[in-house]
């Protein structure tokens, strides 16, 4: 039902971000989606990955503040009123969406959403009708 | 102008045998009246009847900060709390406050030296004063307005905050002296400019405390404004602002021997020093009723001299502080110990986090940055929890020290260590 999502502190200063990226090189980690949220003194990098608990370990390592967190993620069309369907869903059930960002790698398309009740956000997207991509869709 | 020429301008000897004379009361007083001096004095088998003059002062056990902290609130003071007028309090390094207490004698007293010191920088009962300290528990607002009161000048009791507001009673008003932090005036300075009111300014004199300043931020004060600044020190536990204070001739600070004996102390083994030797201030309060100190030692550094000066003046001059014994930072105003900030954070819950501080100076006004590491407890994916963890952290130090600081969340392990153990603290502003 959950992905988990690698989640990165980084301070806005040069150079932190590639060295996020070349510690996922060295452990052979492929990022299939990402997002940045940023303040004016330090950044939160969300990412999927092919290997979460490699990648944490791996940044951990390196110093990062770094941790996974149980996402959805929305397997949806590419046509109109997809992403719709899913808001309309969620905000019916009254849940909150904290986030979420677009996930299109190979031949998957979906939006990673952190809601404020990760478990009725997962049920009620289901019994709406829609699919959801398991952990295992995302090692592959 | 001097304000009491008789006790400002006597002789050595005469200024020693009052001395001389204060101090045997002192003992004698502390010894029968405070048991936590009594119990110091026997343990050193010391009697009043001991100490015949100031030769024998180092005979005398030293006070410190710890003395009072370990006798809160009110362990050391030498008169029923039904004799005590006032009380002030300043932070300390564990969020237990130093607290002190005066007889109306202490703050009539008190008066009498912030009025010296006042007259020193060349106002008198013709001037009107701006007081643009806090006012408060902190002692720099209520000392410099009863000097001044008792000088018979008119009073405006500003307090911090408004600066603009503060210009502009200055003019309307025809401020003519004004006390307050350097860094305060300088910033004061720098909106008249932008203003563009400096010719509708009358000031002639300030009188600036209650934190470290340089030669050269004394002649910007001066330049920008053209007026005379003159600094006072002091510090609430022997009295508040007014121990001592520089004449027009700026060649050290005169301080009032007659209630404040002073002693430079090695830093280390804890001996007096000869004139011109830098070392510890060491002050007894000579005529203190609430809370009389023996040998309370300042931490402040500096050299003194007791060379008669070109003002008239006899008094012995303490020269510029060349700093601290200890890690206090001043800001502000503000006493501010690293430590407090420590055991704030630990609020935060486990154990402290690690964390900098970086003092420095912008736009005149001094200002704190705490960085402190987001541990694996502490993280979150969300940025608003991120940013309820920055708010806490404020609050709690705010709480803790009383200043509003910038809290920056940097990467675990970004801090700097050194021998194992971080470096806390990084003042970026000049003194020199
Ligand atoms: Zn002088």
């Amino acid at each position: 039902m959950f992905i988990k999502q690698l989640s990165v502190f980084i301070e806005n200063r040069q150079g932190r971000l590639e060295e996020v990226t070349e510690a996922l090189v060295q452990e052979n980690v492929n990022i299939l989606s990402l997002s940045m949220a940023d303040t004016t003194e330090y950044g939160m990098l969300r990412m999927i990955v092919s290997n979460p608990e490699t990648a944490k370990d791996a940044l951990r390592d390196k110093g990062f503040s770094a941790m996974l967190t149980d996402v959805i993620a929305v397997k949806l069309q590419d046509k109109v009123g997809e992403l719709h369907k899913m808001t309309h869903i969620l905000c019916s059930q009254g849940l909150n969406i904290e986030y979420m960002y677009a996930l299109a790698s190979a031949n998957r398309v979906a939006m990673i959403v952190k809601a404020s009740d990760g478990e009725a956000a997962a049920k009620a997207t289901m019994d709406g009708g829609l699919e959801l991509y398991s952990y295992e869709d995302m090692c592959e | 102008m001097i304000w009491n020429e008789t006790k400002e301008c006597m002789s050595r000897d005469e200024m020693t045998n009052l001395q001389s004379a204060r101090l045997r009361k002192l003992v004698d007083r502390v010894y029968h009246s405070v048991e936590y001096y009594r119990k110091k004095m026997q343990a050193l088998g010391l009697e009043p009847g001991d100490i015949k003059g100031i030769e024998d002062l180092d005979k005398l056990p030293f006070t410190t900060k710890d003395d009072l902290r370990d006798t809160y609130p009110f362990g050391l003071f030498a008169v029923p709390n039904s004799q005590i007028t006032r009380i002030h309090a300043s932070s300390g390094t564990t969020g237990k406050a130093t607290v002190v207490g005066y007889t109306r004698r202490d703050i009539e007293t008190w008066s009498e030296c912030v009025a010296r010191c006042i007259t020193m920088a060349g106002l008198g009962q013709n001037d009107i004063i701006q007081i643009a300290y806090g006012y408060g528990l902190f002692t720099g607002g209520l000392g410099a307005h009863y000097g001044a009161e008792k000088l018979g000048a008119t009073v405006v009791p500003m307090s911090t905050g408004n600066t603009k507001k503060l210009i502009n009673m200055m003019i309307d008003f025809g401020v003519t002296g004004i006390m307050c932090t350097p860094s305060y005036l300088l910033h004061i300075a720098e909106t008249i400019n932008e203003m563009g009111v400096r010719d509708k300014i009358k000031l002639k004199a300030s009188i600036n405390g209650a934190e470290p300043w340089t030669e050269k931020m004394r002649s910007q004060i001066e330049n920008m404004l053209g007026i005379h600044a003159h600094d006072i020190y002091g510090l609430s536990e022997i009295m508040g602002p007014g121990v001592a204070t520089d004449c027009q001739f700026h060649t050290g600070l005169h301080i009032h021997e007659d209630h404040f004996l002073p002693e430079i102390v090695d830093q280390k083994t804890l001996k007096p020093l000869r004139d011109g030797m830098t070392g510890e201030l060491v002050i007894s309060t000579l005529t203190k009723e609430g809370i009389p100190l023996i040998r309370y030692r300042t931490k402040d550094l500096t050299s003194i001299t007791h060379k008669p000066c070109q003002c008239g003046r006899t008094t012995a001059r303490i020269a510029r502080f060349t700093g601290r014994t200890d890690d206090m930072l001043i800001i502000r105003g503000v006493n501010v110990f690293p430590s407090q900030i420590e055991s704030a954070l630990l609020e935060m819950g486990g154990t402290t986090p690690h964390y900098l501080l970086i003092v420095d100076r912008v736009n005149n006004l001094d200002t704190l940055e705490v960085r402190v590491e987001v541990e694996e407890r502490f993280f979150s994916d969300e940025i608003r929890e991120l940013e309820n963890l920055t708010n806490k952290i404020t609050e709690v130090i705010k709480q803790a020290i009383g200043l509003a600081v910038k809290v920056k969340l940097v990467e675990p392990k970004s801090i700097e260590r050194s021998m194992g153990k971080s470096q806390h603290v990084i003042d970026n502003r000049k003194y020199n």
